[in-house]
């Protein structure tokens, strides 16, 4: 992205680098500025952006305005007694952890990566590993500062039509500008782990139906290539964050600190197909084999446990040119046979999903595009050059929606538009409201243009 | 939009009853395509081709487009455009004409020229422009092998589309990073009404062959593409081919 505030045309693709469209990107500092830029938008509209890391086409806008938010990033002011924040919604969580973590406080719900803006934590409604406990992020949200297609600032509060459609409403709605957070109050930047493993999928949900509920955190890796009696095969992670006194003495001094590790980038132009079936295959041999049975109570930092690929720079590259596709979707409590049978084609189908997990989500938020509903939660990756990959995913998503799930759409890049209002049934309610704030749909993206949102 | 896959959603066809254009159509409506423009000259033979897709499951329309009438594309095409986003051009019209009349009579060699060189020019500039300003879209122009060493059997033809192909490559670079993929289909003997009755070459193939290889290219975003594959290694050899052999070769 630019530096610049003067508009540069550059072509922008998501994090999964698939269907580049070319914008004007725009690099607001202020709210005026980024208001101006608001006012300026021609008929192709524009969308507001983070830092790019929705997989699909979400924060893009081909011949329109795309408002790199990056650089509206203060923190205003930290409650450190009852644990709020309020900063722009430019700031990474990576930065709120520098900040916060020192402080005694973490974020309320982190995604795979630290490298995501509030705003697009918002807009996306993430979710983290802990949802089963702590929902997804707006629900910690205690009221947002939103930039309309008028030009105009609002203040949104929860509860209200405007708030539900902002939180998961992708940008569609206005730019956020900033946020209050309720935060999560910690003794140890270090968390406590517990690893298990389960030989295959119904072992798997039973173990994370029986005893999710023990910890804050609970995700599992899934084996996408195991068959026969091994399908679903998987290793649960669980942990919580660490008490003082769980820590060694060296640890205590500073138990607080907030430490990352960064390994060299991966390379631009790798070739396609790297990540073949043989290579996944193995790998998913190894990672099952090395992994104990079970074992609890191993320290790991906040980095290592949620974010081990932010040390690889660029680590989307390894999929080569033509990128690949994030393939997240849930399906609610009861339709467990819908998603053995969503994991059974994919294993037959002898996929190289790298990586793929599988978590159990808790309640669902009130946003109507917001993704979570209670029930399970499968997300993995595949190369975009797969063949017949396109094709075979439609399939799946039949299978989804006919169980009454959904897709994720800050993953998506590729699902079929009619699929859609029976996956969010509140879509009717969310492109009225946007008819009404946005008559001449200022707030566009190629997620709205593909998906008719 | 077109999706992960570089699947479009809408489709315009310039010469909408093209044998290959219609596989194509036919293929993407399969998969993603739902709005279709078909351009070409008004006839029952037009109106049929829409209604086929029509049966496929697409909105179609047609467009009144002459390639002989350069003056008229901007109007013609551009009311497509101001519709509504068109995800991909495909540029198929084309004629063979007749090598031997057309020795003997240039008026209408000249129109072979000014059909498959200097009306695809015009479309594919006003297609492009139209693109560069959605900012997306893929353009997919069909050329031919016969545009790649000239032939005694049918060099008028085959001149024309070396014009085009290398006028396709060079707006393929024009338009590089601005959001705008340019695709050259590089066809060898396709089995068309365009073929019908001509001895087959060897390496003979189908429109749907052609439509398979563009659902291809648009996936890993070619820049080229040839039909069927192989002859890409065929062309390269003969273009090393001596004048005085290759004049001898039964091609
Ligand atoms: C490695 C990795 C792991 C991930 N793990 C998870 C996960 O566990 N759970 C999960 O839910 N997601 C996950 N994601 C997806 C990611 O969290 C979301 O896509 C998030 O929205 C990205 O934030 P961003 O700042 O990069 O926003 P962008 O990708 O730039 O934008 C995403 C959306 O937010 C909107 N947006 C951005 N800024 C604003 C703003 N200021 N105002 C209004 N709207 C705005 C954009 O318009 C767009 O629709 C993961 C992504 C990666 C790459
Ligand atoms: N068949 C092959 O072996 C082969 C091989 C390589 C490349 N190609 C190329 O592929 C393209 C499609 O070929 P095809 O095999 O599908 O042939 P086709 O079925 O004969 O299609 C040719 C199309 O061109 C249209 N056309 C001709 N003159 C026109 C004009 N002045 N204005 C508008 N449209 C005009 C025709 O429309 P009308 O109905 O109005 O005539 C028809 O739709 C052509 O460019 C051809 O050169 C063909």
């Amino acid at each position: 992205m630019s530096a610049d505030t003067a508009p540069v045309t550059v072509t922008v693709t998501g994090w999964g680098l698939t269907a580049p469209t070319a914008a004007h990107v725009i690099r607001p500092r202020t709210y005026e500025e980024a208001a101006a830029a608001v006012r300026a938008c021609g008929v192709r509209g524009g969308i507001p952006r983070g830092l790019g890391r929705a997989y699909g086409d979400a924060a893009q806008n081909a011949g329109g305005a795309v408002l790199d938010m990056t650089g509206v990033d203060r923190i205003h002011a930290i409650d450190a007694d009852g644990g709020t924040v309020l900063c722009d919604a430019g700031v990474s969580l990576h930065r709120l952890m520098e900040v916060l973590l020192p402080l005694g406080w973490f974020v309320p719900v982190t995604p795979g990566t630290r490298h995501v803006t509030v705003g697009g934590a918002i807009g996306a409604d993430i979710h983290g590993r802990n949802h089963h406990v702590s929902g997804s992020f707006s629900r910690h949200v205690l009221s947002l500062e939103l930039l309309t297609a008028d030009g105009g600032i609002r203040t949104v509060s929860r509860g209200t039509p405007l708030f539900d459609a902002t939180t998961g409403g992708m940008g569609l709605t206005g730019v956020i500008l900033t946020a209050t957070v309720r935060l999560l109050p910690v003794e140890t930047s270090l968390l406590s782990v517990a690893t298990e493993r389960a030989t295959d999928l119904d072992d798997l949900m039973a173990r994370l139906t029986a005893t999710d509920h023990r910890h804050r955190y609970s995700v599992a890796w899934i084996d996408l290539l195991a068959r026969g009696a091994a399908t679903g095969r998987a290793v649960l992670t669980r942990a919580d964050h660490a008490p003082l006194d769980a820590l060694p003495a060296r640890a205590r001094r500073a138990p607080l600190a907030f430490r990352t590790l960064q390994f060299p980038p991966v390379p631009a132009h790798l070739p396609q197909g790297l990540l073949g079936r043989t290579t996944v295959g193995l790998f998913n041999e190894l990672r099952y084999r090395t992994a104990p049975r079970a074992r609890t109570g191993r320290l790991q930092r906040i980095s290592t446990l949620f974010h081990p690929l932010d040390g690889v720079p660029h680590w989307n590259r390894v999929h080569g040119r033509g990128g690949f596709v994030h393939y997240q979707v849930v399906v609610g409590r009861g339709q467990e046979d819908a998603l053995r049978r969503i994991v059974r084609r994919i294993s037959a189908r002898r996929c190289p999903a790298f990586p793929a997990v599988l978590k159990r989500f808790g309640e669902a938020a009130p946003g109507w595009l917001s993704f979570p509903v209670p029930g399970w939660t499968l997300a993995l990756d595949l190369p975009a050059g797969l063949p017949g990959l396109g094709a075979f995913l439609d399939e799946l998503d039949e299978e989804v929606a006919t169980a009454g799930g959904r897709v994720h759409l800050a993953k998506d890049s590729r699902v079929r538009p009619e699929l859609l209002a029976a996956m969010y049934p509140r879509l009717d309610d969310f492109r009225a409201l946007r008819a009404e704030l946005d008559p001449r749909a200022v707030f566009t993206s190629d997620l709205s243009r593909r998906l008719a949102l | 939009m077109k999706d992960a896959f570089g699947l479009p959603q809408s489709l315009l066809v310039l010469g909408g009853t093209s044998e290959i254009a219609l596989a194509t159509a036919r293929r993407l409506i399969a998969r993603r395509t739902r709005t279709v423009w078909l351009a070409g000259r008004p006839s029952p033979a037009l109106e049929q081709a829409a209604e086929q897709l029509r049966g496929h499951g697409a909105d179609v329309h047609t467009v009144a487009f002459d390639a002989l009438d350069p003056d008229s594309h901007e109007t013609a095409l551009g009311k497509v455009f101001a519709e509504s986003d068109v995800d991909m051009v495909l540029l198929a019209f084309g004629i063979l004409g007749d090598q031997a009349r057309d020795e003997r009579e240039p008026a209408w060699a000249v129109r072979v020229a000014q059909t498959n060189y200097t009306g695809a020019v015009s479309a594919a500039l006003v297609s492009a422009r139209a693109l560069q300003t959605q900012g997306h879209g893929s353009l997919v122009v069909l050329s031919s092998t016969a545009g790649e060493r000239a032939r005694r059997s049918d060099f008028i033809y085959g001149s024309s589309k070396a014009g085009l192909d290398v006028f396709t490559q060079g707006l393929g670079d024009a338009l590089y990073g601005t959001g705008v993929h340019v695709m050259l289909v590089r066809a060898g003997f396709v089995r068309s009404k365009m073929t019908a009755g001509l001895e087959e070459t060897p390496l003979a193939t189908t429109p749907e062959a052609v439509a398979t290889a563009v659902e291809l290219g648009l996936r890993r975003r070619s820049e080229t593409v040839w039909v069927p594959g192989t002859l890409r290694v065929v062309m390269s050899a003969l273009r090393h081919v001596p004048r005085g052999l290759f004049r001898r070769l039964p091609l």
